[in-house]
């Protein structure tokens, strides 16, 4: 049995159910962000976790020149250190005949029984290596679907210089790879990188490393302490070329799932802020508005003997129900969009298996979140109902006081018509009132130009890095550091039409106590294949000593021009040098260093040295180019520029398109919630006042404009407010989302100012068209009989 | 053809409204002729269907059955928009709570009227010819209700328009205010010979009209031409 007092509730609502309904979105697009970031984040984390533990993904990782085997038993000793795998890691080219350009990757030994101790393989499909075949390998699963590769096909492949033909037996992925990309790439490139799986005799023979390994996996023992172990390793490894060991947060797949975890957090709490706040604030104008519309029951119910609480309690339900269905719908839009989000994710993200996983908590705490905002919201209205004094809610609430707005006291006046008057005059009686439905059509706007932000971002990155700083069409790396002369041969290659010589040398870089592990790359000084770059884009001059930093590295180090810093080379000679920082230049990805190449060379002693060479290339000769490639050993790897950002562009684009049009969707929902319930009250605050116009002759076309001139006032003034807030929203994400991996641009493009306001003004429309079939059925003779 | 003195000729005017599973008959077939120049009062009960037929006369409602004309102007079968223009530019409305926009000053609230209206007069002139010269500046909420009547006359009359209609001017207050507010009524309908319809339930009221008309049960009981009118300043009720 219904009582009565929820009876009317439920009237009330079905009398205002666009409103209602409208503010319910609101809410449901915060809960539904926040579900869909926490509930995301949750199921990376949960499947990371499990992953992490079930295939023993290592803690420590250290890479070295050749150390015997007989030094694993020495790093087992190492105090903390619980579990060691020692293992071979070689580079491999690969010659796919159905794909006419170079492929690179990277082959890791496994032991021969195929089963590692650590980074264990997940198989996804054929079986593991067979003790007795050499000839026998296991590739990783985005590599194999890139190419369609299944067990059994041959793989043409060139192993330290030496072409083979081996058999891929199984399909598989490991934690060590979740987020696949080439060092120093900006995306995974599933066509052109891969991850091969080798036993470790097999790898042994073809690297030379008998008896020996070059890179060394460890797993800690509870409470032992990562900096300790990592002392203790690179102490006992630097007689052995030992290149610095590193813990989880620098091992780059981990690195890269900690920043995409951070970015989920940031939109579990910015977005969700933003919807609420915005519900809150509808909540209370239109829970004020019923309050002084239904002062009469109020008075009535009071009357008859209904306490101020019980009177309090029966409009706070009614604004529980609003929150009920908001939270209802967003939790349903949350997981649709979460396991959406996952899906995504697992395009880009390696992992077997993903559980999705919506924690009970997570919906609890958004429906907690979203009572509180609301509670919030209508507690000054909801107090004030319940406090009335019966005998002065019987009489009509006093006329609004108006007076002429400071517009026209400055001497506007002449100017405005009686309409216009009214319109700034309505606006300045209740400044707090439009100045929040202002903010609240700015948010919708701000959300818009947040949403087109990324990829703004990508596409500068993409034209500042690849159009301006890397202008080769190829850069192809060597297996060891090669003599100058290399550059010649490719230089004779059909189709090479100039090309510049490069030097990677890995490094540790200290100043004062802070340190970075990193690579030093040498250029050509007047290089113009390898530009780099100054914050307003312009070159820098490479000068002929010194070392110029990232700036990024510079502040991580807390090195200034001028400062001299201290380099440690990290192979060869490890020579240890004090060398003055030139300059700093901007860049987008990774942390490097750079040198003049003859600089460089000079600091490591090494003569005329190079790792690999950027090349400008004929288009029209690219085939006999990639053949020539493919068939010159020495040539450890190649980066094809144009097919890298094509490839990046074919994934991201099913991923911008997504995001563009939940983007577009929640911002229409805060827009158009904003929108229609301002129009709603202001046509029930101002209904007599239309009506009496109506009667007095003027037609609906003007009295609409007297309304809906009021919305599209706010409107006006609420989208370049949006931009502000919206570019202060993209600043603000730029900052959060900045790592040692990468820096993202604080770069909005005039077309998302563009498209921001489109969508908010498309919302507008279609709420002044609501409002404008309302206005056909304003009762003018009943408007008459009444008294507000 | 109806007389150039006849303003408004209804014939056989029903109205009937649809309540959900009732019925309810407000106008049971009136025939009426409203001349040029006269005040009239209709006087009746409420719910007599004085009000339905001043709405259906204002064009704010249109009639059931019958027929009704403005002048040469058949209303029954005029369009929404045509019934707008007839309401700006023909009727002027005074109403039983004055309907003020509480956003405009009375000055303003006239001009929103003016604005929009073919040969209207200076809506200084109007407040004057309410006796409020000196309010011009104010805003509703800063005027008495007697005021704010008298304003709401000034809206009225200032499009300079054919006839007034008053529903239940002075409803809304007491009777020493009243009076000023009937007073000006008369004013207007002397000096600009402006045909005033007023509707009350007041019978103190019909000593100032021309004509008494007296209405109840949707249909006209009695026609009363008044020999010689009386002042508003000596009625008392």
């Amino acid at each position: 049995m219904i009582k009565a007092l929820d009876r009317k509730l439920l009237r009330d609502l079905a009398g205002m159910w666009g409103q209602a309904l409208a503010i319910s979105f609101v809410i449901a697009s915060g809960v539904a962000t926040f579900i869909m970031s926490l509930s995301t984040m949750d199921s990376l984390n949960l499947t990371k976790d499990s992953y992490y533990d079930d295939y023993r993904f290592a803690e420590v990782f250290v890479s070295l020149k050749r150390a015997p085997e007989s030094l694993a038993q020495r790093i087992q000793e190492i105090p903390g250190v619980e579990q060691v795998e020692t293992r071979v890691i070689g580079a491999v080219t690969m010659d796919i005949p159905s794909f006419p350009e170079p492929v690179s990757g990277q082959l890791v030994s496994v032991p021969d029984d195929g089963e590692a101790r650590l980074n264990r393989l997940y198989l996804k499909q054929g079986r593991l290596l067979d003790p007795n075949r050499s000839d026998e390998v296991i590739i990783d699963e985005g590599f194999a679907t890139a190419h369609a590769f299944q067990p059994g096909d041959k793989l043409r492949v060139t192993l330290n210089g030496r072409r083979d033909d081996l058999t891929i037996v199984g399909i598989a992925l490991s934690p060590e790879y979740i987020y696949q990309i080439q060092p120093g790439a900006m995306f995974p490139d599933y066509q052109r990188y891969g991850i091969l799986w080798m036993g470790r005799t097999s790898m042994e023979t073809t690297y030379d490393m008998a008896g020996a390994f070059n890179n060394a996996v460890l797993t800690l023992r509870a409470h032992a302490s990562l900096p300790e172990v990592v002392e203790r390793l690179d102490n006992l490894l630097d007689s052995y070329g030992g290149l610095g060991a590193y813990g989880r947060e620098d091992q780059l797949s981990d690195e890269y799932l900690t920043s995409e975890l951070s970015q989920l957090e940031n939109m579990a709490t910015l977005f969700p802020v933003i919807f609420l706040g915005v519900a809150a604030f509808l909540l209370n104008v239109v829970i004020s508005r019923l309050v002084s519309l239904q002062r009469e029951q109020i008075a009535a119910l009071k009357a008859f003997g209904y306490s101020n609480s019980a009177v309090g309690l029966h409009y706070l339900k009614l604004v529980l129900v609003i929150v009920l269905l908001g939270w209802l719908i967003g939790i349903a839009g949350g997981a649709w969009m979460g396991q959406g989000m996952a899906r995504l994710y697992q395009d880009f993200l390696r992992f077997p298996y993903m559980h999705y996983w919506l924690a009970p908590g997570v919906v609890i705490i958004a429906g907690f979140i979203s009572i509180a905002a609301a509670t919030l919201g209508t507690w000054h209205a909801v107090r004030k109902a319940a406090r009335l004094p019966p005998a002065q809610a019987m009489r009509p609430e006093p006329p609004a006081r108006f007076r002429q707005t400071w517009v026209e006291r400055l001497g506007a006046q002449r100017l405005l018509s009686q309409p216009a008057r009214m319109i700034l005059r309505q606006l300045e009686r209740q400044p707090l009132k439009a100045c929040l439905s202002i903010l609240g059509i700015a948010f919708a706007c701000a959300i818009l130009v947040v949403g087109s932000y990324q990829e703004d971002a990508i596409d500068y990155m993409v034209s500042v890095q690849f159009g301006l700083s890397q202008r080769d069409d190829m850069t192809v790396t060597f297996v060891d550091p090669t003599n100058q002369r290399a550059l010649y041969e490719l230089q004779s290659l059909p189709g090479v039409e100039y090309g510049e010589a490069f030097r990677n040398v890995p490094v540790r870089l200290r100043f004062g106590h802070y340190s970075h592990r990193t690579g030093i790359q040498g250029i050509e000084p007047d290089s113009d294949l390898y530009r780099l770059l100054d914050t307003e884009l312009n070159r820098i001059d490479l000068p002929p000593a010194g070392i110029l930093l990232t700036d990024f590295l510079g502040k991580r180090l807390g090195a200034q021009p001028g400062d001299v810093i201290t380099v440690e080379v990290l192979e060869g000679s490890r020579a240890v040098r004090h060398v003055q920082v030139a300059a700093l230049v901007s860049q987008f990805v990774g942390m490097a260093a750079y040198m003049d190449l003859r600089a460089l060379n000079r600091l490591l002693r090494e003569g005329n040295a190079i790792s690999g060479a950027f090349l400008a290339v004929d288009e029209r000769y690219q085939a006999t180019l990639y053949a020539k490639l493919k068939d010159t050993p020495q040539v450890a790897g190649t980066v094809i520029k144009k097919s890298a950002i094509e490839t990046f562009y074919d994934t991201m684009a099913e991923n911008i398109l997504v995001f563009a049009f939940i983007n577009t969707l929640l911002a229409g929902t805060i827009a158009f919630g904003v929108i229609y319930n301002s129009a709603r009250i202001a046509l029930s605050e101002r209904g007599r006042e239309l009506a009496s116009l109506r009667v007095l002759g003027f037609t609906r076309g003007e009295v609409s404009y007297i309304l809906l001139g009021e919305l599209g006032l706010l409107t006006l003034l609420g989208i370049p407010l949006g931009f502000l807030i919206g570019r202060g929203l993209c600043a603000y994400l730029s900052n959060a989302m900045q790592s040692d991996l990468y820096r993202v641009p604080l770069v909005t493009e005039t077309s998302t100012y563009a498209f921001a306001a489109t969508v908010v003004v498309i919302s507008t429309v279609i709420s002044g068209l609501l409002i404008w079939r309302k206005l056909a059925k304003l009762d003018l003779v009943g408007v008459l009989k009444t008294q507000e | 053809m109806p007389e150039t003195s006849t303003v408004f000729k209804t014939r056989g005017l029903t109205k009937i409204y649809d309540m959900g599973e009732v019925q309810v008959q407000a106008l049971r077939g009136v025939d009426l002729d409203l001349y040029a120049g006269e005040l009239v009062v209709l006087l009746g009960a409420s719910g007599s269907g004085k009000s339905t037929l001043l709405n259906i006369l204002g064009g704010l409602d249109t009639a059931t059955s019958g027929e009704v004309f403005y002048r040469d102007r058949n209303l029954t079968q005029a369009s929404e928009s045509e019934l707008t223009d007839y309401r700006r530019y023909h009727v002027g409305f005074v109403f039983q709570f004055y309907n003020l926009i509480p956003s405009l000053t009375a000055r303003e609230n006239i001009a929103i009227v003016t604005e929009i209206a073919k040969d209207p007069m200076q809506p200084d002139k109007a407040l004057s010819l309410v006796g409020l010269g000196d309010r011009l500046d104010h805003f509703p909420a800063q005027l008495s209700g007697g005021q704010q009547q008298r304003v709401a006359i000034a809206r009225a009359i200032a499009k300079n328009p054919a006839v007034l209609l008053c529903d239940e001017p002075t409803g809304a207050l007491d009777s020493t205010t009243g009076i000023v507010v009937l007073d000006a009524l008369e004013r207007i309908n002397r000096e600009l010979g402006t045909t005033t319809v007023v509707i009350t339930h007041n019978a103190a009221i019909a000593d100032m009209a021309d004509r008494v008309i007296r209405f109840s049960d949707g249909h006209i009981t009695e026609i009363k031409q008044n020999a010689s009118k009386t002042s508003p300043r000596e009625l008392a009720w």
